[in-house]
């Protein structure tokens, strides 16, 4: 059977033409999808059945027991931590806002390592946004700043950007301006028609200078700003201005930076101060599919896009005090629920040795390093290849998620609900949970 | 070598970032990518690892050449060689800084540690 149409579970893409060829229930075959996504949806060795650490061992378990053992862990906590949540659906995202409610957790997903500071930046400035699609068919330039779509977003640019032909873009690539900022010539670099190298850590006083070009104020910005000339600036400011509809995207270049969210306060100003000139539109390159999903669940749910704690009895927000790192930096949280995505390998180091102290119940299709010392481990189904659900696309599109096989595993939003139901029955029972 | 670290995204890491515990991503992320000039300065062959340490931690890593990096910084793909290599502090915004990150490297003759061994000496893990 082909399944054509389907969405790649892989980055904020959300790339919507994938096509999968099922044969007795098992998938053979994908097309259409990039390295990263035909990886993903092909998938590799599960972990096969649920498991609890017993005398230092993980052994096996079923399912019940290692939903009874997550629910003794979270109500025994006074402070856990529930993280992770971008490479699942939003239906067992809902699920994470009301296990954390119930259990007063912080919850808090992936952006919070990666595109946390735009989110922040976003909300101290606005967005001139746009869709994938109207930057499709009408944006004549694109910029890349801090960000390597090449290898982190492979299909971006054949689908939604620089080389793509849409409606009033249909020279596609021909048509189009380039421009790359980085740090390093980059595969993407290597595609543009401008490709500006900045100093790392620059971002902030390159975007400085572009903003006083761009007002009319050049007399103020010095002969080289942090390695880059004047006269480079001055002319990229002359290619973003002369653009009909100028697109800025922007990556993990600027987020892990010196600088971090200011960089991007600094970016979104100069694409709303171009506004004064030409159309512009700015974007982040959100990593993990549905990231954006979490941020939009967490918001309608809470109010806040992220690091929510809800150990106060309503939701409280201080990114830099509840966000997972900062929150296991202090010895704060003293149990985690971690689900689709792997800390012990994307955190800091020192963040990691803490978070292996406390109890971890993990949740996810595959072993990784956190599965080394999770006490609790519960694999499911795999979000969007073999479970529905809704996705949004890196410019806040909400796209269904088809279920392209069938699994053995539970899935994610079906595992939630049975550690709520355990978390209900077994509230006050355990002996050794905190006061109310 | 004083040199800035830099992390991110490659096509390798991200198709193996599913499976973490494979060669496969064991070869994409435990690399350590050097411009020519330092390449050659550090004496550095194919086959040849580097060590890479700073005041947080140390990672051995297989060195490549990147000809499209300046001078002076290094790339490491993201993961947990990387991390080894970042500090906890998140500026008050919850995010640590994984690039931009002062390290020192050198050539060196010891081994690559795999993400077992890696994280070997980590809570419940060695148990």
């Amino acid at each position: 059977m082909i399944v054509s149409d389907a969405i790649c579970s892989f980055c904020g893409c959300l790339c919507d033409d994938i096509e999968v060829e099922v044969e007795e229930g098992r998938l053979k075959r994908v097309k259409h999808a990039c390295r990263l996504g035909a990886s993903k949806i092909m998938g590799h060795d599960r972990i096969k059945f649920p498991m609890m650490r017993r005398d230092g061992k993980l052994v096996e378990t079923s399912y019940q027991e290692a939903y009874d053992r997550a629910a003794d862990i979270l109500l025994c906590a006074r402070h856990p931590l529930l993280y992770g949540w971008a490479s699942t659906v939003c239906e067992a995202q809902k699920k994470g806002v009301l296990l954390a409610e119930e259990v007063g957790g912080v919850l808090d997903s992936t952006a919070t390592v990666c595109h946390g500071p735009s989110v922040i930046g976003i909300e101290e400035k606005g967005l001139a946004g746009a869709t994938l699609g109207q930057v499709k068919n009408r944006a004549d330039l694109i910029v890349f700043w801090g960000c390597n779509p090449a290898e982190a977003h492979p299909r971006h640019s054949l689908r939604y950007s620089s080389n793509v032909c849409g409606m009033f873009t249909p020279e596609g690539r021909k048509g189009r301006k380039l421009v790359v900022v980085d740090v390093r010539e980059t595969r993407t670099a290597k595609n543009a028609d401008k490709f500006v190298l900045i100093s790392p850590g620059s971002d902030y006083e390159v975007i400085s200078a572009l903003r006083m070009l761009v007002a009319g104020k050049g007399d103020a910005v010095p002969d080289e700003v942090e390695g880059t000339s004047k006269a480079e600036l001055s002319s990229l400011v002359e290619l973003l201005k002369s653009a009909k509809f100028g697109a800025f995207f922007f990556g993990l270049g600027m987020t892990h930076s010196r600088g971090r969210y200011k960089n991007i306060d600094n970016a979104l100003s100069l694409v709303a101060e171009l506004n004064a000139h030409t159309k512009f539109v700015v974007m982040p390159m959100r990593g993990h599919y549905n990231v954006g999903g979490m941020g939009q669940v967490m918001a309608w749910s809470s109010g806040f896009p992220m690091s929510v704690d809800y150990s106060r009895g309503v939701p409280y927000f201080n990114p830099g005090e509840t966000s997972a790192c900062d929150v296991l930096a202090r010895h704060d949280a003293d149990a985690a629920l971690i689900i689709a995505s792997d800390p012990a390998s994307n955190f800091p180091r020192p963040i990691v040795d803490y978070l292996a102290k406390i109890p971890v119940i993990q949740i996810d299709p595959y072993e990784n390093p956190t599965t080394l010392f999770a006490e609790v481990v519960i694999p499911s189904a795999v979000s969007g290849v073999e479970a529905e659900g809704t996705a949004y696309r890196m410019d806040g599109v909400a796209l269904r998620m088809r279920k392209l096989v069938d699994s053995i595993y539970p899935s994610d939003e079906e595992i939630l609900t049975q550690i709520i139901e355990s978390v209900h029955k077994k509230r006050g029972t355990v002996g050794c949970e905190k006061e109310a | 070598m004083k040199a800035i670290m830099i992390s991110g995204r490659t096509l390798a890491q991200g198709a193996g970032c599913e499976s973490k515990m494979s060669a496969d991503f064991f070869k994409a992320a435990s690399v350590c990518s050097l411009s020519e000039k330092d390449y050659n300065s550090l004496g550095l062959s194919d086959g040849r690892n580097v060590l890479v340490k700073n005041s947080f931690g140390q990672a051995v890593l297989s060195a490549r050449m990147d000809a499209g990096l300046p001078p002076g910084m290094v790339f490491i793909p993201m993961g947990p060689w990387a991390n080894v290599l970042v500090g906890p502090d998140t500026g008050g915004c919850g995010t640590p800084q994984y690039k931009g990150v002062e390290v020192d490297v050198e050539a060196t003759d010891k081994p690559v540690l795999g993400a077992r061994e890696l994280f070997g000496d980590i809570g419940r893990a060695s148990a």
